[in-house]
């Protein structure tokens, strides 16, 4: 609660009060912390969505969406990624023209965004906060009239397109049937049958494996895998990190209606700690040869111990705020000569020496979650 | 939106960049908004109490032939029913003007926007993208077609009823004088085509109050209930001053057409006043919709 990022600044963020300002993984093509003036990044031209101080403050003086920068580049899945309640689906009807901002600008495919709905969205599925459906309508009938809305679209393959979506999510069986008796994974596969009724530039899709079963899931990813690979820019909110972690080749995190950060997945996970697990039965033992050798935050459980190695085990070249800036002074001191490759065997040299029987050491990568964790402070599933 | 012919038929191939609007595109969402306005459920049951009501009237006072009752719906047309069953059809419409129909009217209006917002399914049309004028439009104009069948459905099922309880044959018109059938058949189209075209004041009504809320029932139930307001208002005679511009003020002034020559002035008036009625509130409706932010 305490220690917001400042508005206009892209890619630095709330890692905590210790955290360096160093420049974070640059997303991609546009943005860098040292240029918070809007004028000088929106030259960038590639970029399907792109935000600038982008600001929705509700009627109730709630502020949904806080000064945001966003730029989604073409071609990418783009995960957008928040906990429920910070400001994702306010961020997406902003980019849908369904609200106005009440300050900044957004930009989607080229065009201003609430001004150019008719000759932009054609061109954009969208899937937002759920399906909704006429109950009384069957599958088809649904997906024709959301289809007729459309001007743009011919009433003379209405039809067929209307049937190929159908197939491509699963729903050709189902399809005579009325909304009303599908189930929620139904209607979600409905929902994103209406965003791939026409060949899409851009798709977003707003939580789009809710309510669907692990095998439903795993198919919407696979589908979402092959609109991207057709040239699709896939803009996808979530608020699971594996989901986004599966599918996502860039990222961006939201927290109370900031963008708290966007890059790469790659680099996002890389911000994360990667964390030492030895498995010993000789717990206590290695936990004081471990502190000795400055690992913090350790661990020790049934068998085995684990611990943030800091700035030893940074081998993707990141850290920085660790969770809950438990050790972070520490083992940003260490950082000075060191390297994983040499710590690391130090580190184990240094345990064998001391009786302690190792039955397993090494490092586990860092998860898109331990960087959540890192970058806002809070768990997960909070609501803001 | 005159390139209906260029696109071609085929599936279309993957192609980047704006798509052109076409004709056929365009008018594609007012056929769908029709289709969606008559096949839902509530549409037919509305439209079948409709037809019921002129049935029921028509056994009642074939019921009461002995008796018959004065003015049913303050016209007094029931007298002349049992004379000519083409009379029930003035009847009923008389009977269903000042209450059942606008409360159908209102229930279709009331929930056009409104109904699509609780639902969700607004921000899909939306998306798609409609165009908020346009569906505006396409709300519009299946409110008013629904008019149209509503008055349709009372007038014809009062049709049939009159002619199976009641003789047929040259009507006696209020004014005392006598035409032959298919004159008065005739009149009984134009009369049932007024009564219509007096809804769309109400239609705009209650589309701009359905853009109000994003509750459906709320939109009705306002609509409806100001329907009742509005009929209690212009009851008073100390609101003379307001009460010529109350929208239901003339809706009975279809009787002066059954007169000869017919009598045209109150139904102008009308007629006038419920174009005043869809210009000031389809405006504020679209001034509403057009700038509201769709959260639902």
């Amino acid at each position: 609660m305490t220690k917001a990022p400042v508005t206009g600044d892209v890619t630095e963020s709330a890692g905590g009060p210790g955290a360096e300002q160093r420049p974070a993984p640059a997303p991609s093509t546009t943005t860098s912390p040292s240029s918070p003036s809007p004028a000088s990044v929106v030259s960038g031209t590639d970029d399907v969505i792109r935000t600038r101080g982008l600001t929705k403050r509700f009627r109730g003086g709630q502020l949904a969406v806080d000064g945001l920068d966003l730029s989604v580049p073409r071609g990418s899945v783009f995960g957008f990624l928040g906990p429920n309640g910070s400001g994702k689906t306010t961020t997406i009807r902003m980019l849908m023209g369904l609200i106005s901002p009440t300050s900044g600008v957004a930009t989607v495919l080229g065009e201003p965004m609430p001004q150019s709905v008719a000759g932009v969205l054609p061109r954009v599925g969208a899937l937002i906060e759920g399906p909704a459906l006429y109950g009384f309508l069957s599958g088809r009938d649904n997906l024709i009239r959301f289809d007729a809305a459309d001007p743009t679209a011919d009433p003379r393959t209405r039809r067929h397109r209307v049937e190929t979506a159908l197939e491509r999510v699963g729903l050709s069986a189902a399809a005579g049937k009325k909304a009303r008796a599908y189930s929620l994974g139904m209607k979600q596969r409905l929902g994103l049958a209406s965003a791939l009724l026409q060949p899409r530039e851009l798709l977003v899709l707003d939580e789009p494996t809710n309510g669907l079963d692990p095998q439903g899931m795993r198919e919407i990813r696979a589908l979402v895998r092959e609109v991207a690979g057709e040239g699709t820019t896939v803009f996808l909110s979530s608020h699971l990190l594996d989901e986004i972690e599966q599918v996502c080749s860039h990222a961006a995190v939201m927290s109370r209606g900031r963008l708290v950060v966007q890059g790469t997945v790659a680099e996002l996970a890389a911000r994360a700690q990667g964390r030492l697990v030895v498995r010993t039965p000789d717990v206590a033992q290695a936990v004081e040869v471990l502190a000795a050798h400055q690992v913090g935050s350790l661990l020790p459980g049934d068998g085995r111990v684990d611990g943030e190695l800091g700035a030893l085990g940074s081998s993707a070249g990141t850290s920085g705020g660790t969770s809950g800036g438990t050790s972070g002074g520490t083992s940003g001191g260490t950082s000075g000569g060191t390297s994983a490759e040499e710590a690391l065997p130090k580190l184990c040299a240094a345990l064998v020496e001391a009786g302690v029987r190792v039955h397993g050491f090494g490092l586990e990568r860092g998860t898109l979650e331990d960087a959540f964790v890192a970058l806002t402070g809070e768990g997960f599933d909070v609501a803001g | 939106m005159s390139q209906a012919e260029t696109a071609g038929p085929a599936a279309p191939p993957v192609r980047i960049g704006r798509r052109p609007q076409t004709a056929a595109g365009f008018l594609a969402l007012f056929r769908n908004e029709l289709h969606l306005t008559f096949r839902r459920m509530r549409t037919k049951v509305l439209l079948g109490i409709l037809a019921v009501l002129p049935i029921l009237i028509g056994v009642v006072v074939k019921l009461n032939t002995d008796s018959p009752h004065e003015g049913g719906g303050g016209v007094n047309f029931i007298a002349q029913t049992t004379q000519n069953g083409l009379f029930l059809v003035f009847t009923a419409l008389a009977v269903a003007l000042p209450v059942f129909l606008p409360m159908t009217v209102g229930v279709v209006a009331g929930d056009s926007v409104a109904g699509e917002a609780a639902t969700g399914t607004l921000r899909y049309l939306l998306v798609a993208p409609a165009g908020r004028t346009r569906l505006l439009a396409a709300k519009f104009t299946a409110g008013l077609v629904f008019c149209l069948a509503a008055t349709a459905a009372v007038a014809a099922a009062a049709l049939a009823t009159g002619a199976a309880l009641f003789p047929l044959g040259e009507v006696t018109l209020i004014s005392g004088d006598t035409i032959g059938f298919g004159d008065a058949l005739l009149r009984a189209v134009l009369v049932a085509g007024v009564v219509a075209a007096s809804l769309a004041g109400l239609v705009a009504i209650g589309l701009f109050v359905s853009t109000l809320t994003g509750s459906g029932i709320a939109a009705m139930a306002a609509t409806v209930g100001l329907v009742i307001t509005v009929q209690i208002l212009d009851a008073f005679p100390q609101l003379d001053a307001v009460r010529p511009f109350l929208f239901t003020h003339y809706w009975l002034s279809f009787a002066d057409l059954l007169r000869q020559p017919m009598y045209w002035d109150g139904v102008w008036k009308d007629l006038g006043l419920q174009a005043a009625y869809v210009a000031v509130f389809g405006a504020a409706a679209w001034s509403r919709f057009a700038s509201r932010d769709i959260s639902a």
